[in-house]
């Protein structure tokens, strides 16, 4: 075309994407929107760091400023993945540190960072600002003191919930005298005492600083002086909150509390005391985030606190709030959009607290924005999912754990099958959903059939056979991410859906029936997938085709096989297949 | 999103992985109470009947039965699937659900469910079930979050003592923060206790070294110990081994939260961390009788296999 728009215009235009898939749609259009596109993108997100090689993202965009990476699968979480399976992000960091020398921002989640990567990050990056580890392991504080050493920049340090060997509480102290960038800090996954002194210095000289979360370790005492520190804070997480009562120390934080007049997000509260709470009250009224997950309060006292938060959207609790407590935060909390009940004794034969389905039935019908849930329970009927999937269609995310595999309805001893189903049948916006319970290839059928929007699904002790798992690879067209546990599921079901594998990110089948054959056929047909068998009997070759591999992970890729592989996990490729002929 | 289009599709492309000799054999509901073991030809297709009715599951046995159905994968079955019938009998069905006998889940009537929700023990349908405590990655839990209960200072020292059999009165036997779980460990004939981090480990084999390594060169410094067992390393310690199993002169054991003694390795690792309150390596002629960890067959037994 004779007079399009100048590159510069198209570049203007682009700047106002900022959603990936607006970007990826607008870089089909044409080859020059193309071009120009990716020459101008500046964020970029890998959902799985194995699906593409650094190089190839380096080549396609050239001056990208943020990356997000993901690396081990979700079941990770529950030690499901055995120790050393991958997700290195030093080859990440190498090749970036060569090619971006101006990136800003790296967000890692479930990736194995070393020191090593920390400290290359800390020294490559001379305008460095955000660095968020989420679930990584691999570190300890000394790559902890290179950033801060190095980092002059930086603005956001944000651990989540890592596993960081703590060899010294002095990292801290390597943030220079005159660094007072900080925005953002949490390190509430820290298991050592930090250097306090430093800590409250760093504090005092970074006005920016919005974002304060401690770890355990930091005493309730101290937290006065670190909240007059910062009174500009919008989220701060305490330590232990915990200590002999004394009337100063309760003066002195309710004092310190009242003086935050921006703080809207809470967290930290571990081993709780109930006769601290009562310092926060001041802030409650404004107060849209609680995470009390770590806060082994008895329910009294958390409704007296609850009931003070008549702004609450996000919640995080443990089942100590009991189906009472529950009703109380249904009347009183309005706005809430998030709501997670953690177990406080998960491995209790017997209930050690009276938290139900009828709890959460409250919630459901109580709290109108409610659309992300995750609730452990131990007990379930069809007539509560039913009744929750009627009175919230606008569920997004709902988790399920019925604590015991397999749970019926506790009513009728039915499969939870129609319970479910009314969740998928109602909640039309549906992106993501946990079962458990006892349940049938019936469910899966109605999650096929119903499911649209539906884009990660965990499955666990659930179904018949094959047949659960073909509706849901067949039915769920926007299925993206699929996590199975012991399950009958094995080859068929995966071999007739295999090209739906391709359309999505990611598969986990652990404790299935999928035999090593099927693995291979797999791989065969589909060079475009990663077929990976993971199993710590030794190779599957000596045994049986037939024989079930132990856990599989099979994820859509441009990088073919990686070579980054531990003995335990064996990518079928074209060399495993010959012999199959 | 990453950078890949998503196709719009109204139906999977199947691909035709496995040769069409035969039909892929299902049985669909009905089929497994009328003709069982029939293996007349028929393509799949997603049955819709009633949600409710000739469904009831009162074990898993149904499930069974229907595997057997299934020929081995490397014989020949195609595999073909019929469009989706409407979801209109789906509807239906559930309308049907809806007029039946289910009670009407609300909050008013709440108050009639008081008494059924007392929560039913387990005992009954435990036996078909699968424990909850013996299956890794299950509940779906992060570490972190497993330990609250132990690191609750409301728990009594005394119960730690009682149960532990520590000798010192006060001392604490497990130490437990996010990132650690020190556990005490004694050895027969080794004065001196040492502590080990059970979340450096992720196995029995791994503790077993670790514990190898804690006394390797202590025991060296004591007399009186036989050669059974005991491989001569280089470094002037002699190693450890044959903890796990009975097998070597010594045996590791532990102590759990009820206070009983239990051999090592009898159930999942990750139900050991949560119940080990202290460890001990015995000699293993002195063992007397331990009771064993009871909850591993149960998954092993009813898993869907």
């Amino acid at each position: 075309m004779a007079y399009s728009f100048p590159e510069e215009v198209l570049e203007y235009v682009f700047a106002f994407l900022s959603y990936d898939k607006d970007r990826n749609a607008v870089s089909l259009v044409c080859k020059s929107w193309y071009e120009i596109e990716r020459c101008c993108r500046r964020r970029i997100f890998i959902g799985n760091c194995y699906a593409v090689s650094p190089q190839i993202v380096i080549r396609r965009f050239p001056e990208v400023r943020a990356v997000k990476i993901k690396g081990k699968p979700h079941f990770a979480d529950f030690n499901l993945v055995p120790e050393g399976w991958g997700a290195y992000v030093y080859p990440w960091i190498s090749a970036m540190a060569r090619s971006y020398p101006w990136l800003e921002e790296i967000k890692l989640k479930r990736m194995v960072v070393t020191d090593e990567s920390l400290e290359l990050i800390s020294k490559s990056f001379k305008n460095f600002k955000i660095l968020v580890l989420s679930s990584c392991e691999g570190f300890t504080t000394d790559g902890l003191a290179s950033i801060a050493a190095n980092c002059r920049n930086l603005r956001e340090l944000d651990l989540g919930e890592s596993e960081v060997e703590d060899l010294s509480g002095h990292w801290l102290s390597h943030f220079p005298d005159n660094f007072t960038s900080l925005v953002s800090l949490n390190m509430s996954c820290l298991g050592s005492e930090v250097s306090f002194s430093a800590l409250e210095r760093l504090v005092l000289r970074c006005p920016n600083l919005r974002t304060l979360r401690l770890n355990r370790a930091v005493p309730v005492e101290k937290l006065p002086s670190l909240l007059r520190g910062a009174p500009k804070l919008v989220e701060f997480g305490t330590g232990a909150y915990s200590a002999e009562i004394q009337t100063d120390i309760f003066s002195n934080l309710v004092e310190a509390f009242s003086g935050c007049k921006q703080l809207k997000r809470l967290s930290g509260f571990w081993d709780a005391v109930p006769a601290y709470l009562p310092a926060m009250y001041c802030v409650c009224s404004r107060i849209t985030s609680l995470n009390l997950s770590y806060a082994t309060v008895q329910s009294p006292d958390l409704v007296e606190l609850i009931s003070q938060c008549p702004n609450l959207k996000c919640l995080w609790v443990l089942d100590h709030i009991e189906d009472a407590g529950l009703k109380v935060l249904s009347s009183y909390c309005k706005d809430l959009q998030e709501l997670r009940v953690f177990p406080s004794d998960p491995y209790g034969a017997e209930p050690n607290v009276s938290l139900t389905e009828e709890g959460l039935v409250t919630v459901s019908a109580g709290c109108p924005k409610l659309q992300s849930v995750l609730y452990f329970c131990r007990q379930m009927s069809n007539a509560a999912l039913i009744t929750i999937a009627r009175n919230r269609p606008n569920l997004i995310r709902f988790r399920l754990c019925i604590i015991d595999p397999q749970a019926p309805d506790y009513l009728t001893l039915d499969p939870l099958d129609t319970g479910f189903g009314a969740i998928v049948e109602h909640c039309k916006e549906l992106r993501r959903l946990s079962l458990s319970g006892l349940l049938t290839d019936r469910v899966f059928e109605y999650i096929g059939t119903h499911a649209k929007k539906l884009e990660m699904l965990s499955i666990a002790f659930a179904g018949d056979s094959d047949l659960g798992l073909h509706h849901v690879l067949s039915g769920c067209e926007s299925l993206r991410k699929l996590e199975i546990m012991d399950c009958p599921f094995g080859d068929k079901a995966l071999l007739a859906n295999a090209a739906k594998l391709e359309t999505m990110r990611s598969l986990w089948m652990s404790s299935c029936s999928v035999s090593y054959g099927a693995c291979k056929l797999l791989a065969q047909k589909m060079p475009k997938l990663n077929v990976e068998v993971i199993d710590e009997r030794g190779h599957p070759d000596l045994r049986p085709e037939t024989c079930p591999v132990e856990k599989l992970y099979i994820y859509r890729t441009v990088s073919g096989p990686r070579v980054d592989k531990p003995d335990f996990v064996w990518t079928m490729d074209e060399d495993a297949v010959l012999r199959l002929s | 999103m990453e950078g890949y289009s998503r196709k719009d599709e109204e139906c999977p492309q199947l691909l035709d992985l496995i040769p069409k000799e035969k039909e892929w054999f299902t049985i669909s509901a009905q089929e497994k109470q009328t003709s069982h073991g029939s293996s007349e030809e028929k393509q799949l297709e997603l049955r819709l009947g009633p949600p409710i009715g000739d469904w009831t599951i009162k074990n898993n046995h149904v499930s069974r039965e229907s595997f057997d159905y299934f020929f081995p994968w490397t014989s020949s079955s195609g595999y073909q699937v019929q469009s989706q019938q409407p979801t209109t009998p789906f509807l239906q069905a559930h309308d049907q659900v809806k007029e039946s006998s289910q009670p009407n889940y609300t909050v008013a009537e709440k108050k009639t469910f008081s008494a059924a929700n007392t929560a039913l023990p387990n005992s009954s349908s435990a036996q078909k079930r699968i424990a909850p405590t013996s299956v890794v990655g299950w509940p779906p839990i992060r570490s972190f979050r497993k330990n609250l209960a132990n690191g609750n200072s409301s728990k009594p020292v005394s119960e730690l003592q009682n149960a532990a059999g520590s000798r010192i009165s006060g001392e604490k036997a497990i130490e437990n923060t996010p990132q650690s779980l020190l556990v005490k460990i004694n050895m027969d004939g080794v004065p001196i206790g040492r502590k080990v981090n059970l979340k450096e480990h992720d196995s029995y084999e791994n503790l077993s070294s670790a514990v190898d390594e804690l006394f390797r060169d202590l025991l060296a410094a004591q007399s009186n110990f036989s050669a059974g067992g005991i491989k001569n390393e280089e470094d002037g310690g002699k190693a450890i081994t044959g903890l796990l199993g009975g097998r070597g002169e010594y045996t590791l054991v532990y102590e759990d939260n009820e206070g009983d003694r239990m051999l090592i390795g009898d159930v999942p690792w990750h139900m050991f961390v949560s119940s080990v309150k202290r460890l001990r390596v015995l000699k293993s002629s002195e063992l007397p009788t331990l009771c064993r960890g009871g909850k591993t067959e149960s998954f092993l037994e009813t898993s869907p296999k």
